[in-house]
């Protein structure tokens, strides 16, 4: 147990400690704890800067976008499969789908490449078929629902094993009830299956709140390029941008700092309105 | 329950063909483009969907002891010891951690909880590796992501489902924790170890990031190599590649990349994929 042990002490905790550096002005020459104390003085410059508001700003949006098209996306995919009839094409449907979250964003990004840019698949057709070409790929406006249906593309076979193990869990009893009391295939679903999931659906809520703000930095920072900071940059990537690409160490941990504190608030608050609730959340 | 009426029924097969096509049309052409001749690939406007004439010569030309087959090796060996560093101490933690009475267990398993809610940041996580000396070395890509708190859950929710009588059976015996540990909880974890192999396994194929702040182009994984080559255009300069003239390399050898990437996650996947459901919802449950 030692070895693990000391893993999360050294790589956790002493990353932990190692954000001191959000106040101070750090100089690689002097190193993390020699560098100087300068307060505050990272956050309130970090509150000042527009490209911060403009990540935030970006950051929120997407995460928006997400929780509006992507986080239902399972659950119909569940609600789907869990509606076949046929077991044989369920399992190879099931097989199918769960593959792309095994692939890297490097791949999958190359892969939606291909298929959009403006030389890809999709617009060859539409150029032989006679039709207008579209730009997809390095079109700004494009880029938000874009970086979404790759999210879709990739987890969204993935995210269902979790909801098709609840469907699994609900009580065959009370379909036949309901059935019995002539309720339709419709009212069977709304009155049965959605509220006997209900529970798991909000616990994986909460945990998509907290993590909000973080909205896929490998697949951002794949793909900002191509569209520039202007609406690509979202928080994770701004503090590459700023820390390790440019150096300024002090102020891109300030600004990772502010969106863990942000996230760990959005989790507890989330958790607290599910004791609201009347439901049991991610802890007690 | 009454059968469901012929229009749901098409309108579900209609749904799950779409779903299958969106996902599998994207592998079929990548794979027929890479076996494709650049001419045909050239005619066809970039893409080819059934290739005419199938060969390996992409193929032939990127493995021919270039950056790729580099990378490739590089790869391999991060997957094979990340994974067998990763196992050995997840399980040890793990074991530690579902046996009731160890020393400070339930302190020490919120603490790791902890880190689950407050990842490290960016910027301390690269001070840390680099104020260690470990840059440029493979162990910048295996410490910092040692452990995995989600497969450390997993394979704790399985190790406490073992029958206590087997433990105490065990200990009867005169089996130590190491015994008990390599003769009776391993042997009957097979699944939920094929699980959590698979995930690191995965995770090391996949890393790039890590190896795009800490490595010299030279020591680069395949990831790597496949971000700056087939997405192109990245910020990191000097790849070493253009010096290769790979730069503008056609569509079939971009493609061949893609399917090297991912042919061993294909190969693996079919032998594992029945635990996933097992191995996923252990670790769902107990968090």
């Amino acid at each position: 147990m030692v070895p693990g042990l000391v893993y999360f002490l050294v790589f956790h905790y002493g990353a932990f400690v190692a954000n001191a550096v959000a106040f101070k002005e750090y100089v690689p020459f002097d190193g993390l704890w020699a560098s100087p104390w300068v307060g505050t003085e990272n956050f309130s410059r970090m509150f000042g800067d527009p490209d911060f508001w403009h990540a935030t700003w970006n950051t929120l949006f997407i995460a928006v976008l997400q929780l509006v098209f992507f986080f239902p996306a399972p659950l119909g995919l569940a609600l789907l499969l869990h509606s076949l009839t046929s077991d044989l094409l369920r399992r190879f449907t099931q097989s199918v789908i769960y593959l792309p979250h095994f692939l890297s964003w490097v791949v999958v990004v190359a892969l939606f490449q291909q298929v959009l840019s403006d030389t890809g698949l999709l617009n060859t057709f539409l150029s032989d078929s006679g039709l207008h070409t579209v730009d997809i790929i390095g079109n700004p406006d494009a880029y938000k629902p874009l970086v979404v249906i790759e999210v879709i593309w990739k987890d969204a076979g993935w995210g269902t094993i979790i909801f098709l193990a609840a469907l699994m869990q609900v009580d065959e009893q009370l379909y036949e009830a309901s059935a019995i009391d002539g309720a339709g295939p419709w009212r069977r679903f709304w009155h049965v299956t959605l509220p006997s999931i209900r529970p798991i659906v909000i616990l994986l809520l909460i945990m998509r709140l907290g993590d909000i703000l973080s909205v896929g930095f490998e697949q951002m920072l794949l793909q900002r390029q191509s569209v520039g900071p202007e609406v690509g940059e979202v928080l994770d990537t701004f503090v590459f941008w700023q820390g390790i690409v440019g150096g300024d160490t002090g102020y891109a941990a300030a600004a990772g700092l502010f969106k863990g504190v942000v996230g760990a608030v959005l989790v507890f608050t989330a958790n607290r309105i599910a004791h609201r609730l009347g439901e049991q959340g991610v802890y007690k | 329950m009454e059968k469901p009426r012929v229009a749901t029924k098409v309108a579900k097969g209609v749904a799950v063909g779409v779903v299958l096509a969106l996902v599998l049309i994207p592998f079929l052409v990548i794979v027929s483009t890479s076996l494709a001749s650049n001419r045909e690939v050239v005619e066809n406007g970039g893409w080819v969907l059934w290739p005419s004439d199938p060969s390996l010569r992409a193929y032939r030309t990127i493995l021919d002891g270039g950056i790729v087959t580099k990378a490739l090796g590089v790869s391999v060996g991060l997957t094979v010891v990340g994974t067998l560093f990763s196992l050995a101490c997840t399980t040890f933690l793990a074991y530690a951690l579902a046996r009731p009475g160890v020393f400070g267990g339930k302190p020490v398993l919120l603490l790791i909880l902890f880190t689950f809610l407050f990842p490290p940041g960016m910027i301390p996580a690269f001070l840390l590796v680099k104020g260690m000396g470990m840059m440029d070395t493979y162990a910048a890509l295996v410490a910092p992501v040692l452990i995995n708190v989600f497969n450390l859950i997993v394979l704790r929710g399985f190790f406490q489902g073992i029958p206590e009588e087997l433990y105490e059976a065990a200990r009867l015996d005169g089996a130590g924790d190491w015994q008990i540990l390599w003769r009776i909880v391993l042997p009957l974890s097979k699944a939920a170890l094929a699980v959590v192999s698979l995930f690191y396994a995965v995770s090391y194929w996949n890393a790039w990031f890590h190896a795009s702040i800490y490595m010299e182009s030279g020591h680069w994984p395949l990831s790597q190599v496949l971000r700056t080559y087939v997405i192109g255009g990245s910020q990191i300069a000097d790849t070493g590649l253009s010096e290769a003239g790979m730069v503008s390399a056609p569509q079939t050898t971009q493609m061949a990349v893609l399917v090297i990437a991912t042919v061993p996650i294909l190969l693996v996947y079919p032998f594992l994929q029945k635990y996933f459901t097992k191995g996923v919802l252990t670790g769902a449950i107990k968090s």
